[in-house]
Parts: structure tokens; sequence; C-alpha cells
């Protein structure tokens, strides 16, 4: 573990985008930006950057918390305060840090809320947590209800729901919180940058069918998605991080590379394994190396569509804006019924010529982990490929139990090798 | 017939996992049944299509768990465990459809697992707004209108204004024999003993909604003329139950703790309005306007305003209750969350409060009762202890 982490040209460009952007936080009062805070999945990045204000987005700020070993003291900050072991570690993280200074993860102070932006998509515990941190604030919260795809589709219904509520009451409220009027034709800007960016993200999620995969989906692919998810879709140095990141892959798919792992290339690739549910923060190199040490690439994930499924052809569209606005916010992955969940993963499977599927089981996410099980055993039946099921939590290190997760992952990957020696 | 027989008959109901009763009343009216999840669904809507409505609450604790523990992971509450065995030990194939309203993440993606478990069944999520303008009042509107179709289409019966405002009128009278239980239970708490309040309420989820009236209505006739002795008790709130339910022997130690319970939120769909719906020209309208407007305040809808919290302090007021027990099923993600917020509102109105999770399934409830105990003596020494 002493070794010099190695990383990919695009990972320090995103780490010096997201370094600025929490600088410009720090600034936002001497330089006269007001703070929306928002969530990640069906965020409104587009929306917020016409009125020129500087999101926030609390997850992020608890998983970087979590890469930065200091969650755990966040979370018992909480409970001390009274919130239970039992609920989200996010929720908790964030206001344990809150408590201690709301000093961000990059060490600056991070500005308070002029408005609460409540996208409530995917996820019930969304809507606990800003009622959580307007007590905290006391400052105006503007909820945007999204409808869950119950029966596996967006309906004319929902879309038209969310687009009324775009109109009638979050454009109002960003209105007022910013002094401006939308500019629509800014609005559509931003949106036609997005679908740019989007092409490339596209291109890079499908390089894993090449073999060797030149990217791991899952470890690299949250880093993959950090600035199309957070503060900088729409803008134009999201597009040129994804075209530096096309670059970088279409350069591997030439070389025959692997992606850049914390411990080098992974050039031999064992298995191939598509992972449901979000990752471990905490020991985030240590669960990433267990892979790595097994020669296993991820060649798709979910997690990493928590903020879009665009590889199944969505586009924010200019032409329409509130509408393609209500379309990613109904679309992203967290949003789909169960049967719509397995389908994609199913086909991820099959399209990415996979030799099993992993399920990470967080302890603070019902909104993925519920169900999962389930999931898992009707894959198996639909795909015949075998199936991993691990426990472990975001951002709550008391949670991830290293030893047994590589006891139960060896195992595993025996029984792989086992099915492809009897094949 | 005296309080003991009418409970009696109450936790025979309560006991019978095998719905002897939906069994039953489908024999004999040849109509459909179908089950609902906590916390609420308008039944009256699935009355008036001429089916049954049926309240799913989990297994409790006469349920053994063999099948379900393989369908999810380690921390989760319990009711979804105890639902899918129910499920796949054929228990539910009585119903002919389950319903799933939106109240937190496991409900919601157990209607997937019902999906796929039990494909030949009718199944619904139910989206509720929770955003309470005109775009979430036409939303309701629409999701009440499709579900009302689904359900006509299940039984054969077509819901008409007249129907529906025959059904109203049912709920309504329901809902005000309820609300006259709950104000004797305050008012004389020793002629209404909780438990025997929980067991009407829970077979309030299976009877057909006349008979459980008239029930109510014998009941609270006999509880008039019982000869209780008032003990010396706190009056407390008892909140965070409306989902996973606590098993009798929870009710029962909690209220041979040295505590009158006061008022509750358990079984709350049953409570969920406040006041009549409207009967008229537009029967589906004054339902949609009833969930938008005329309901309790709970975890698991969202407050817009300041004034979180200040339902439950005013419930304490009203009931003139001395402190408030926060019971949450262990993992329940609405209740736990929401806590903290009930209790900040709580110590700024200066009321005690105790905290304590649970399972449905709970064995231990000594620990329970001495936790219950201990509150409500300190109350009565102190006065208060937040």
């Amino acid at each position: 573990m002493n070794a010099e982490v190695q990383k990919e040209e695009s990972m320090v460009l995103q780490k010096k985008m997201i370094g600025e952007h929490f600088e410009t936080l720090s600034k936002s009062a001497e330089n006269g930006r007001k703070v929306v805070y928002t969530f990640v999945p069906g965020n409104l990045n587009e929306l917020i950057l016409a009125f020129d204000l500087l999101p926030v987005h609390p997850e992020v700020n608890a998983l970087q918390s979590g890469m930065r070993k200091l969650s755990g003291d966040y979370i018992q900050e909480a409970e001390k305060q009274g919130h239970s072991e039992d609920v989200c570690t996010y929720v908790k993280c964030d206001i344990g840090m809150l408590k201690k200074g709301n000093i961000g993860p990059t060490g600056e102070k991070l500005p308070p809320p002029d408005l609460l932006l409540l996208s409530y998509t995917g996820c019930f515990t969304f809507m606990k947590w800003f009622e959580l941190l307007k007590q905290e604030y006391g400052c105006p919260v503007v909820m945007l209800q999204v409808p869950y795809q119950a029966e596996g589709k967006i309906t004319a219904s929902q879309r038209e729901f969310v687009a009324r509520q775009l109109r009638d009451v979050v454009v109002p409220a960003l209105e007022e919180v910013s002094g401006k009027k939308l500019d629509e034709d800014r609005l559509k800007e931003l949106l036609a940058s997005s679908a740019r960016a989007e092409d490339d993200l596209v291109y890079v999620w499908e390089s894993a069918k090449h073999k060797p995969s030149p990217i791991d989906a899952y470890f690299g692919g949250v880093y993959y998605i950090g600035p199309i998810f957070t503060a900088f879709r729409g803008l134009p140095s999201c597009e040129a991080y994804y075209r530096e990141l096309r670059r970088e892959v279409d350069f591997r798919i030439a070389h025959g590379m692997g992606p850049t792992t914390p411990e080098g290339e992974l050039r031999q690739q064992k298995y191939r394994i598509v992972v449901e549910g979000p990752p471990n923060w905490t020991s985030f190199r240590d669960f990433w190396k267990i892979f790595h040490d097994e020669g296993v690439v991820m060649v798709a994930s979910t997690y990493t569509k928590v903020g879009g499924l665009y590889e199944q052809g969505f586009r924010h569209d200019p032409a329409r804006p509130f509408e393609t606005l209500a379309e990613y916010c109904l679309g992203c992955y967290t949003n789909r019924n169960l049967p719509a969940r397995v389908d994609i993963i199913a086909k991820y499977v099959e399209e990415y010529e996979a030799d099993g599927i992993l399920f990470n089981s967080i302890k603070s996410c019902n909104s993925f982990s519920a169900g999962q099980l389930m999931m898992l055993r009707e894959l198996e039946k639909r795909t015949g490929k075998a199936g991993a099921f691990i426990e472990s939590d975001l951002v709550d290190p008391r949670y991830f139990s290293a030893a047994n997760i590589k006891n139960r992952l060896e195992s595993y990957f025996q029984m792989l090798e086992a099915k492809r020696q009897a094949a | 017939m005296g309080t003991q027989d009418i409970i009696d008959r109450c936790e025979r109901i309560y006991r019978d996992l095998d719905f002897g009763y939906v069994h039953e009343w489908k024999a004999r009216t040849g109509g459909k049944a179908v089950g609902f999840m906590p916390v609420y669904v308008p039944r009256e809507l699935i009355h008036a299509a001429g089916i049954l409505p049926v309240g799913i609450m989990g297994g409790g604790d006469d349920v053994e768990i063999i099948r379900g523990d393989a369908y999810f992971q380690s921390y989760i509450c319990h009711i979804p465990r105890s639902t899918v065995e129910l499920g796949l030990a054929g228990k539910l194939d009585v119903l002919d459809g389950m319903l799933f309203p939106a109240i937190c993440d496991v409900i919601r993606n157990l209607s997937g697992m019902w999906q796929m478990m039990f494909a030949h069944k009718y199944v619904r999520y139910l989206d509720f707004p929770q955003t309470f303008n005109d775009a979430g009042r036409e939303f309701y509107r629409a999701e009440m209108a499709e579900l009302l179709v689904d359900l006509e289409a299940l039984s054969g019966i077509q819901a008409t204004p007249e129907r529906l405002n025959a059904s109203i009128a049912l709920y309504n009278a329901n809902r005000r024999a309820l609300a006259e239980l709950y104000d004797l239970r305050s008012a004389e708490p020793q002629r209404v003993p909780t438990s025997e309040l929980y067991l009407l309420l829970r077979a309030g989820n299976v009877l057909e909604v006349s008979e459980h009236t008239a029930m109510l209505q014998q009941y609270l006739a006999a509880a008039r003329l019982s000869q209780r002795p008032l003990r010396d008790n706190v009056r407390v709130v008892a909140t965070g139950l409306f989902c996973e339910q606590p098993p009798l022997s929870m009710v029962r130690a909690m209220e041979n703790s040295g505590c009158y319970i006061v008022d509750d939120d358990w079984v709350l769909g049953a409570r969920y309005q406040l006041h009549d719906t409207a009967t008229g020209a537009n029967p589906l309208g004054a339902i949609v306007d009833a969930y938008m407007s005329d309901t309790v305040a709970t975890a698991t809808r969202y407050v817009e305003g300041d004034d979180k919290g200040a339902f439950l302090v005013e419930q304490v007021r009203s009931r003139n209750a001395e402190g408030v027990i926060f019971a949450a099923a262990s993992f329940c993600d609405p209740a736990l969350l929401d806590r903290p917020m009930g209790q900040k509102a709580l110590a700024d109105a200066g009321i005690p409060y105790t905290a304590f999770t649970y399972s449905e399934n709970t064995g231990q409830v000594q620990v329970i009762k001495e936790q219950a105990g201990t509150f409500a003596d300190s109350i009565k020494l102190w006065g208060a202890v937040a």
C-alpha cells in the first residue's frame, strides 16, 4: 500500500476541477455568488448554472470525506446529536461535518445554502435529509418531486408533472434566490453542451466491450462520472474533460492496454464482472485492490448510472428544455423499478460478455439494496452467470470488514474458475 | 356482547395469518380482495369497485421466517421479510392484487419484488404527491383515476359516483367511530385499554368496513359501561409505529409499565384523514382533496413549512399528555430520520420524551417495559426528563 498511486491524466484533471469548485465555493460570499444545495441523481445542473448559481452536492461531500478518512468522526458526531445508527451514513456524515464547522473535503469552509433544491429522485432519504438541513440552516427549500418508474417506463402524466413543477415552482424559486430572470437561450446552450459530453461518456462506457477492457467501469468509473454528475455538466470544462477521457481510452484500445489502477495497469484481465450497488468509500483503494490482485475488471456498473443512463439513448435536448430535464430526472437508475434494473444488468452481462455479477449491498442505501438478493436470483436464472453478494457501507468505516469481504470474494473467484474449467 | 368477546374475536383475526375472514368473505360475496401495505391507501376506491381492501402489515411475531430472510440483506427492517414469507408460503394467495404505497424505498422496492415473484397477480405501486400544490393535485388525481380503472377491470364492477359516495360515507362513519374510540381512551383511559384499542384497529385491516364500524360501536357501548379502576399512570403519546407494527406483547408491556397511551400512530391509514371526506358530484375529487389538505402529519409525508414537529406537539397538548415515546422499527428510515426533528420540537416545547427501537417479532419486551416504566417514573418524580 506504500507504492505510489498511479492515476490517469483524466483523473488528475478531474481532481483539479473539483478542487477549483470547492475553492470557488469557499469564496462565494466575497464574490457575491449564491449557493444551491442539491442532490446528484437527476440533478438540474444546467438550470442552476443558467442562473449563475453554485451547486453543492452533499453526497459528494460525504463520499469525499469518506475517501479522506474523515467520515467516521463526522458520523459519530451526528450520532452523539441523536441520529440513529440505523440510518443513511451520508446524512450523518453531512450533519456531523456541519456540526464540526462545515469544513469541506478539501479543507476549505463550505458556504451555507441560499436555497435547498430538493430534487426528490430515486431516494426517500433525500426528503428527510433536506428537512433536517432546513432546520440547521433556516433557508428556503424548493421541492421537485420526481415520480417513480413503477411500471418500467415514463408516462406522459409523470413527465408533465415534473415539467410543470420546473416551470411553476423551481424556476421561480431560482429566480428569487438569484435575482435574475431565466434566460432560456442560455439554458439551451448549457443543455447542448451537456449532450456533447454525454456522447463522449457513452463512448467511454461502451469501450469496455473491448478485450482487454481499457476502462474499469466501476472503480475507475466513479472518477469518470465526477464532472458530468456534479457541478460541471453544461460547461466547456466538462466537454473538455470527456474529450480528454475519450482520447485516453482510444490510446489504450489502440495499444491493447487495460485501465490504470492504483496498483498499476490491469492488462491481464482474468474475469469480467458487472457490478450493482455503490462502492465503499472509506476503504476504496483496499476494495479495488482485492479485484486488481485477482485480475478482475469491472466492465459495467449500475452505480455509475445514478445520474443518468445515457447508453440507453437519453441526451439532454435543448429543443425541449423542461421536458428533457424532466426525463433526465425520471430516468436515473434508482428511479427504475426492480424488473427494469434486472433487465439493465442482464443486458450488460450479455453485451459486455461478463463472467459474473457482483452485488455490493450497502447498509445505508435501501434504494439500491432492498431487493438486491431477489435481483441476484433472477439474474442468475436469466444469464446463467454466477453472482456474488457482499455487504458494506458508503462512508461508515465500521461496516467495512476487509477480511470477510476478501474471503467471500476469493471463494467467488474460485467458483468462477471452477465453472470456467468445467465449461 | 361484552368487550372481552369483541376483543377475543379481534385477537383471533389478528393471529389468523391464513386470512380466514377474507376467504369466507370472498366465498360469501363472490368478490375480489386486494391487499395493501402501510401507511395509507384510499380504501374508498377499492371498496367502491366491490373489492375487499385488506391491510397487510407483516407477519408479526407469529410467523417463522424460513424463506423471507434469503431475499434481504442484513440491515433492513423486518416487515418485508415477513411479508415475503407470507407470500411465498401461499398465505396471501387469497388476495387478487397488492398495493404498495410510496412511503419508503423498502416498500417501493418490495413492489418490484412482488412484480417478479407474483407476475400473475395485479401489483401496483401507488405514488403519492409530496408537493401539495396544483401540480401535485393533478398528478394524484391522475394516479387515482388510473387505479380506479385497474380496480374496475379486476372486479368487473364500475365504481360509479353513486358507489363512490356510498363507500366514502361508510369510511367516514368508520373514521368517526375510531375518533370516538380514541377520544374515549384519552378521556377515560381505564375504559379502553390500549391493547384492546390496538386489536380493534388491527381487525379493521381485514373486516369489511360496515362490519368493523358496527364492531367499534358495540365495543364503545360496552366500554362505557365497564368498571375498571383508574391507575396512577402517566399519559403518553406513542409515535413512530406507522409502518412495521409492534407485536401485541410489546403494546401490553408499554401499557403495563405505568403509561396510559393516549394517542399513537399505529395502523395510521385508518385515521390518516382528520375529517370526513365530502360526498357529492365529484367523489374522486373529494378523495384527492382529503389527501392533499386534511391529514395527519407523519414521517412519510413531506412538511413544506417551518412547522416540523408541530403536529406532534399539538397531539401531546390536545390529549393532555405528559410525554412522548418514540418507538421506531429498527432500520425504519422514515421514523428514524424524522425522530431528531420531532425530538427538537418537543424539547423546544418542554415536553419530555424517550426513544427505543423494536421489530415486529421482538420477543424481549421486558427491556421495553423497563424503559417505558423508568420514563413514566421520571415524569412522576421530576416532571420532565428530556
